[in-house]
């Protein structure tokens, strides 16, 4: 009843066993016998467990029935997610609504939230988070951008005023599959969880597998890479539902999609070297993004073209809005620089969103000040 | 010869991840780590039949003292060809950092009379929370990721500790602290996570210095 938690893999490579009590003396004597040498890593597992169910269960005690008590200061599973932004379009009626734009590989819904004043189809900023599965901070502020919104003005006017001509589309959870896989199997998760013959690797990148330079340099075809691009564009759901979203809307006129980490806000291109059109008027508007950014607690971001910026990256998402015409694309990589990477402690979870809202202001004023 | 690099270009960032890994293995300690807080100035030279050179201005800050931040200027070599060749780095530091001496004595003190050798794994743990008494154990870390940053970088990776996955505690018959961790290096431009096994040794007095270090195969995320 051994339970290999790292498997053995060959010669020279360690094992990790859960042993069940009464198999302990048999075990240790054999290794002993076997002149295996070995050391205990952890000497009670269900204590560990035990305890985590205590933790698990004093917070699920304390479920939240408004956004006015959801603690935004923490990481918070799908489902609480979910949950979340039914008590907001429920609290909100007349400003916002949930959209189900398509399903993920695994069958979850991928909802969408709008915030519109009224109109039909007005011109509209889209946001995405959590594209990335494991890029956990990106999600906790998509969660509490959605709260800011609606949230009275009185010191926020500039998202009334936004709200009198545009609507806003945000996407809290756009790879839930990962998300989930982040949460029960591997924190590190990155793509999807899509199967591929021929492959025992699983997920692709899904911000590899636009329709922009697909394929070409700065994506990887091997399934088993992180930046594996897939068998072909728009072949993963979590984009593909995104794509027709786009079409069939028609009026997006800026679109953001973030991630993390590193601390940078970038615009197209990341397939070519080749400058975009819009290239000066998007630099400025990022320098100005950042300095908004930066005021609040002097988190420091640098800006520029993908490409020159961090790598080159084919298939890319905000490539792709950009050749639909949507000008005012970019792509956000919130805290920190390296210090805890993906791993961000939560506490930083509001500082973040809040310094990376007065950003968002920035492109979406800009958006709606120069219509086109 | 040597062209001015804007700091937001890769270049200039990777470049400057490799100076921090090497300053952070050099100066770094269970009570001092070392961050990037700006990269002012950047340039790049070509020497023939030797390498690509760049010539940085840093700002560096101590992760546990964040209102004083300390400028360095520093120079990176990437040898050509030579894959296996780390890269030559010289790095001056402008000023003083704070003195850590009391917090290593009393972090040395604790571990030598700990009566079972100290073992923890993922730190940090999912929500980025390090208990305070592995605190020093995951500055540590940064210590053995900065050799391991300095060792394996090109121009075209960007490494940085992801996560320590498991470290556990060798006691020894001189005086030397032993750690031998299983780090978790992130690499930027891949996304891969790559395991790595390094073993650390350390004194209060002579500072740090791996002694083994061993990639390992597979994915660290797979």
């Amino acid at each position: 009843q051994l339970d290999f938690w790292l498997a053995p893999r060959g010669l020279g490579f360690p094992v990790d066993i859960r042993v069940p009590f009464p198999s302990l003396q048999p075990v240790k004597a054999h290794l002993e016998a076997s002149g295996v040498s070995y050391s205990i890593m952890i000497e009670d597992v269900q204590a560990l467990v035990d305890e985590e169910r205590t933790q698990m269960l004093r917070s699920s005690r304390q479920r939240p029935l408004t956004t006015n008590t959801f603690n935004y200061e923490a990481y918070h599973t799908l489902d609480e997610i979910y949950d979340f932004m039914d008590l907001l379009v429920a609290e909100n009626p007349n400003l916002v609504s949930k959209l189900e734009i398509g399903r993920s590989t695994e069958d979850r819904p991928l909802y969408v939230l709008k915030f519109s004043t009224g109109g039909t189809k007005r011109p509209a900023v889209w946001i995405d988070t959590g594209i990335h599965s494991r890029e956990w901070v990106t999600q906790a502020s998509g969660v509490w951008f959605a709260k800011k919104v609606p949230t009275p003005p009185g010191k926020d006017s500039c998202v009334a005023s936004i709200l009198d001509t545009m609507d806003i589309f945000l996407e809290i959870v756009t790879n839930p599959d990962g998300f989930a896989f982040t949460q029960t199997q591997n924190r590190m998760w990155r793509k999807t969880r899509s199967k591929h013959a021929g492959s025992i690797c699983i997920g692709v990148d899904p911000n590899r597998n636009w329709d922009a330079g697909f394929g070409e340099a700065g994506a990887s075809s091997n399934p088993c890479s992180e930046t594996y691009h897939g068998p072909y564009a728009n072949s993963e759901p979590e984009v593909k539902s995104i794509v027709d979203f786009v079409k069939s809307h028609g009026n997006i006129k800026a679109f953001v999609s973030i991630h993390s980490y590193s601390q940078l806000l970038l615009y197209p291109y990341g397939y070519t070297e080749t400058p975009a059109p819009d290239q000066k008027e998007l630099h400025e508007v990022s320098a100005k993004a950042v300095a908004a950014l930066s005021s609040l607690y002097g988190t420091s971001f640098q800006y520029g073209s993908i490409i020159t910026t961090i790598y080159r990256a084919s298939g890319s998402t905000v490539d792709w809005t950009y050749n639909q015409g949507i000008k005012y694309s970019f792509t956000f990589e919130l805290r920190d620089t390296g210090r805890y990477g993906f791993l961000l402690p939560a506490k930083q979870i509001v500082p973040t969103a809040e310094e990376t809202w007065l950003a968002l202001k920035v492109i979406m004023e800009h958006a709606r000040d120069n219509m086109y | 010869r040597a062209m001015e690099l804007p700091p937001s270009h890769f270049l200039a960032a990777r470049a400057a991840a490799v100076a921090l890994g090497y300053l952070c293995y050099l100066r770094g300690g269970p009570g001092r780590g070392l961050e990037l807080r700006e990269l002012r100035r950047a340039r790049r030279q070509d020497i023939d039949d030797v390498g690509h050179k760049y010539y940085l201005e840093l700002e560096l800050e101590d992760v546990l003292d964040k209102d004083r931040t300390v400028t360095c200027t520093a120079e990176v070599l990437y040898p050509l060809g030579n894959k296996s060749s780390a890269p030559d780095v010289q790095v001056t530091v402008q000023g003083e950092l704070r003195s850590t001496e009391e917090a290593d004595q009393e972090f040395y003190n604790r571990m030598r009379s700990l009566e079972k050798e100290l073992v923890a794994e993922n730190i940090p743990d999912s929500h980025g929370n390090v208990p305070p008494e592995l605190e020093p154990i995951h500055l540590l870390a940064r210590v053995a990721s900065g050799y391991l940053i300095w060792q394996n970088s090109t121009e075209n990776t960007k490494f940085h500790l992801a996560r320590v996955k498991r470290v556990k505690q060798v006691k020894r018959n001189d005086e030397d602290l032993q750690f031998d961790y299983v780090v978790l290096l992130h690499e930027m431009v891949s996304q891969e996570l790559i395991p790595w096994e390094v073993t650390v040794l350390w004194h209060p007095r002579r500072g740090a210095r791996v002694s083994r270090d061993r990639r390992q195969t597979g994915h660290g995320a797979g």
